[in-house]
């Protein structure tokens, strides 16, 4: 079975069964040995299960990279107010679409994974918030935890450990912003969709004001195989830093676009010529937004030089994001392409913040401007100078995002702004 | 009392409480930190990002709004990373801004004009078209200018947490944001709307009864105290060419905060009233002859000495002061003692702001019903203002009204008293019979005092030059009564309120300086009768 492509350079644990139909059936997801890392993390009590997450190493993949096993011990203990889980699958990142494959062919892995971080956190209640446009993930998932219920994996009393936990998939209507942790929370709640002023922070005053934590779909996914073989397994894959394995979305001009499974570290490179089959048509490479939308881009050098773990892609002056490759050919229009992603984010800046809510849409314009032949030089100083202000001075992400696609692209691809800007005319077919 | 927390802000040292914000620690300094979504008196969503200021050590500016002080901190509020980040958002802010401060009703007082004229870059960069959103009516007093809208959401928040009706709220998102009302709802039918004007930093809620009428820098300010009901909120009387143009809240925070209603806000066009009296006008068979004071005076004096010690009825105005109160009560008492009464007018029920409870529209309209009662007026009539008066219509011994329109009285009213001394601020058909009519000032034309419904004693101030020859009450009784008594009568208001303090022990050792502009309670405890 070919999963759209799989290489032989894949560690397929999360994507063991991508492809396979069969696995969103309980059923199989039990014959397959699923639902015992459930039952072996209840007898070893969450202190134990939050010890061999912290063993793993495992970060964060929403993007953030934060140790999972940390973020877990600064739930408070026994307060005796009700704490939530949140599983955050409203993936949104332009170039993202790792959450969805893990949610549509093995929703229980996900499930499984849910339940043990909720016992880890006492959490009673799972909310898995789902991208709204989402809608067959959405049914599959709900018809997953359907089953769950039936078969006593949720609910009351699960697998006759005395651990109540309920699991509820709450479908989101559609906002890029609700893929931030405290928007999330406050559009879960019935509010807008706008992030919340940190601090509190959600281990002290999350969702309806409980203690909460938060966590991406393929961090929960992973949580299974992790208490299932310990820590140290998981550490035989990626690297010291950055242990395990990813998956990777990879996108734009490569031969073979899609998801696959690779240890942390490997060369940007490889992915590129020997597990996506190399650059369209044999075209030289331009560039490449290694982590999302929302991480500076890269030149075919950089390239060149990044492995993919969180370290390595700092290292040239990018992030890891959550894995989303973007891969561009010489025949890219930089300058559209950045632009696009602009437009992306002043359309779902939520307008909380005065430089989001007019940098970003300033920038947009601007970016059109220069695009539609109309620019001046003067404006790429305008630019780098104005998205400098939306970094860090806001309250969520989002501004920041903006500002890097913008700011990395004038400094490596200034060329091609100065060519469109001078002549008026558009460099490149894409 | 809460411990204090020292830290170094803009190198000055300074000492809060735990839990005090930067910005309003900031305060304590004198430091303006210019902020807009900020307001003391409700949640801070630290979103408008102009209050960020520079804490060392911090890896990103902090919103002042929020971030409490912390032990040993030290704060910029100038520093030129404090200062771009201010100018930086002052320009996303004038990207979409139509900057039509020619024809905008808050230029003068605006805090998008004052903030940019002192931080903001001298050249603006924007070259885009602007954003428009255009003019929507939100009912009751308040248009909306969509275009100038800094998107601070005070008003939201106002609505949803200080009047806690959910009018307003934020549609679309991201630079479409906009604030709007629920459907055609509108403002129509709340009490308190009037206050997201004031507290609307910019243009963009303007009040349609102020709309073009005055510019802010051509009205004098002058606080005084809303005269709407027995709250005694706080307030600046703003004025031009002697005509009160409209009400703001003034803060105090013992009182009404930085609130008031809309009924009170409103109600001001009876001090521009034209068709007062203005000069002491004697009572003659043929008919009404203005004479000066000095006359006046002394025919009410003479008369008075011919009558000897006749029983006296007094009616006088809730409306009036304490002093006019002390002054008229002592009269009474030198002309050989009476009956003092007053009328007023109570409404149905109060009007609370709910996320303000000590702020209450209160039932009793006038402003200073327990001055009165305090110094040993009896309430008399009903719940309209009107009745009550029988036997003072028929009174034939000396009889003086004080500021009481007599609305509701025959035009025999007083026809058989032997001294009917009307003074007012309007004639009226029952003063048909007095012998005298005396023009008097209404709070916004002197200076005076109010006690609250608490018993807070609380000072006006003159707004208005008053009209013709009219003279505070204060000053024409009490100039009949240093007469009578042969002491000189009071020169000011605060002679006239010390004269009050040193007869009646409520306001005993209280002077103006104590009163200042955030009053100071009454000794004794007081309750409205009926609350």
């Amino acid at each position: 079975m070919a999963y759209p492509y799989v290489s032989e350079h894949e560690v397929r644990i999360l994507s063991k069964y991508f492809g396979d139909p069969k696995q969103r059936h309980l059923d199989t997801y039990v014959e397959r040995g699923g639902y015992s890392a459930l039952k072996k993390g209840f007898d070893s009590g969450s202190a134990e299960v939050i010890e061999t997450v912290k063993a793993s190493g495992l970060r964060g993949r929403g993007g953030a990279g934060f140790p999972t096993g940390l973020k877990w011990s600064f739930m408070p203990k026994d307060t005796g107010k009700p704490h939530y889980l949140l599983c955050n699958a409203d993936e949104s990142e332009p170039g993202t679409f790792k959450d969805r494959e893990l949610m549509r062919w093995d929703p229980h892995q996900l499930i499984e994974g849910c339940l043990i971080g909720a016992f880890a956190i006492q959490a009673q209640h799972v909310y898995i918030y789902c991208r709204g446009e989402f809608f067959e993930t959405n049914q599959v998932l709900a018809r997953a935890v359907e089953d769950a219920y039936a078969k006593g994996y949720i609910g009351k009393d699960i697998l006759g450990s005395g651990n109540d936990i309920d699991v509820t998939v709450h479908q989101g209507a559609g906002a890029y912003i609700c893929g931030e942790e405290t928007g999330l929370m406050n559009s879960l709640e019935g509010r807008r969709g706008q992030p919340r002023v940190k601090p509190p922070f959600p281990a002290a005053v999350g969702a309806f004001g409980m203690p909460s934590t938060i966590n991406n779909v393929e961090t929960l996914s992973i949580i299974p195989h992790i208490i299932q073989n310990g820590g140290a397994w998981y550490r035989q894959y990626g690297t010291e830093k950055s242990p395990g394995t990813k998956l990777f979305c990879v996108s734009g001009h490569v031969n073979k676009p899609g998801n696959y499974e690779l240890p942390l570290g490997f060369p940007l490179m490889k992915l590129i010529d020997e597990v996506c089959g190399g650059v369209r048509d044999g075209n030289a490479l331009k560039a490449v937004i290694p982590g999302g939308s929302s991480v500076p881009i890269i030149t075919a050098e950089e390239a060149g030089r990044c492995n993919l773990d969180y370290e390595g892609c700092v290292e040239v002056g990018t992030m890891l994001g959550c894995a989303s490759v973007i891969v561009m050919d010489e025949h890219a229009d930089i300058v559209k392409q950045v632009r696009r992603m602009v437009d992306f984010y002043a359309h779902e800046s939520c307008g909380q913040c005065t430089p989001c809510r007019e940098g970003s849409s300033w920038t947009a314009q601007i970016l059109r401007r220069i695009e539609d032949g109309r620019g001046t030089e003067g404006d790429l100083d305008t630019l780098m100078e104005m998205t400098q202000q939306m970094v860090g001075t806001t309250i969520c992400v989002l501004s920041d995002s903006v500002a890097a696609p913008v700011q990395s692209s004038i400094e490596k691809f200034r060329d091609e702004y100065l060519a469109l800007i001078r002549r008026g005319e558009r460099v490149g077919a894409a | 009392m809460a411990e204090l927390i020292k830290l170094t802000i803009d190198g000055h040292d300074v000492a809060v409480p735990r839990g005090t914000t930067i910005l309003e620690a900031a305060k304590t300094i004198g430091a303006e930190v210019p902020h807009y979504c900020y307001h003391p008196g409700m949640s801070s969503p630290a979103m408008c990002r102009l209050c960020l200021v520079d804490v060392e050590g911090a890896p990103k500016p902090m919103p002042g709004c929020v971030t409490t002080v912390m032990e040993g901190q030290t704060v910029h509020t100038q520093s030129e990373k404090a200062r771009k980040n201010r100018q930086g958002v002052l320009e996303f802010y004038l990207v979409n801004h139509p900057l039509d401060c020619p024809i905008c009703d808050m230029s003068g007082e605006c805090n998008l004009q004052d903030y940019v004229h002192d931080e903001g870059r001298e050249q603006g960069r924007g070259r885009e078209p602007k954003r428009v959103f255009g003019r929507d009516d939100f009912g009751g007093d308040v248009l909306f200018y969509g275009d100038r809208c800094v998107m601070c959401t005070r008003c939201v928040r106002f609505m949803s947490e200080v009047e806690q009706d959910h009018r307003l709220t934020v549609v679309e998102r991201g630079d479409r944001s906009i604030i709007d009302t629920f459907f055609d709802e509108g403002l129509d039918g709340t009490n308190w709307h009037g206050n997201i004007v004031d507290i609307c930093p910019v243009g963009a809620l303007v009040s349609k009864d102020f709309l073009h009428k005055a510019r802010a820098w051509d009205l004098e300010h002058t606080p005084s105290v809303c005269t709407s009901c027995s709250q005694g909120c706080n307030i600046d009387l703003h004025t031009r060419d002697n005509l009160v143009q409209r009400i703001k809240p003034r803060e105090n925070l013992d009182v009404n905060a930085w609130w008031m209603c809309d009924h009170g806000r409103h109600n001001y066009e009876w001090m521009n009233h034209g068709d007062r009296i203005e000069a002491p006008l004697v009572r003659e068979d043929s008919g009404s002859r203005a004479v000066d004071w000095k006359s006046s005076l002394s025919s009410i004096l003479a008369r008075a000495g011919e009558l000897g010690n006749q029983p006296v009825k007094a009616v006088a105005s809730p409306f009036s002061s304490n002093e006019d109160l002390g002054a008229l009560a002592q009269l009474v008492g030198a002309l050989g003692g009476g009956e003092t009464t007053f009328r007023s007018s109570r409404a149905e029920a109060e009007v609370p702001l709910k996320g303000f409870p000590t702020l209450v529209r209160r039932r009793d309209l006038a402003p200073n019903r327990n001055g009165a009662e305090l110094i040993g007026f009896k309430r008399v009539g009903n719940d309209d203002g009107f009745g009550g008066l029988d036997k003072v219509a028929e009174h034939d011994g000396i009889l003086i009204v004080l500021g009481d329109a007599l609305v509701d009285q025959t035009p025999d009213f007083g026809s058989k008293a032997s001294l009917y001394i009307y003074l007012g601020t309007h004639d009226s058909p029952a003063a048909r019979n007095a012998h005298l009519v005396l023009p008097v000032t209404t709070h916004a034309e002197h200076e005076g005092t109010f006690t609250n419904h608490e018993g807070r004693v609380q000072r006006f101030w003159p707004a208005l030059q008053p009209p013709g020859m009219a003279r505070p009450a204060w000053l024409v009784l009490g100039a009949l009564v240093g007469e009578l008594t042969e002491r000189s009568g009071p020169r000011k208001a605060t002679d006239a309120f010390s004269s009050l303090s040193g007869a009646v022990s409520a306001f005993g050792g209280i002077t103006y300086d104590d009163i200042g502009t955030r009053g100071a309670v009454v000794n004794e405890s007081v309750s409205l009768t009926g609350d």
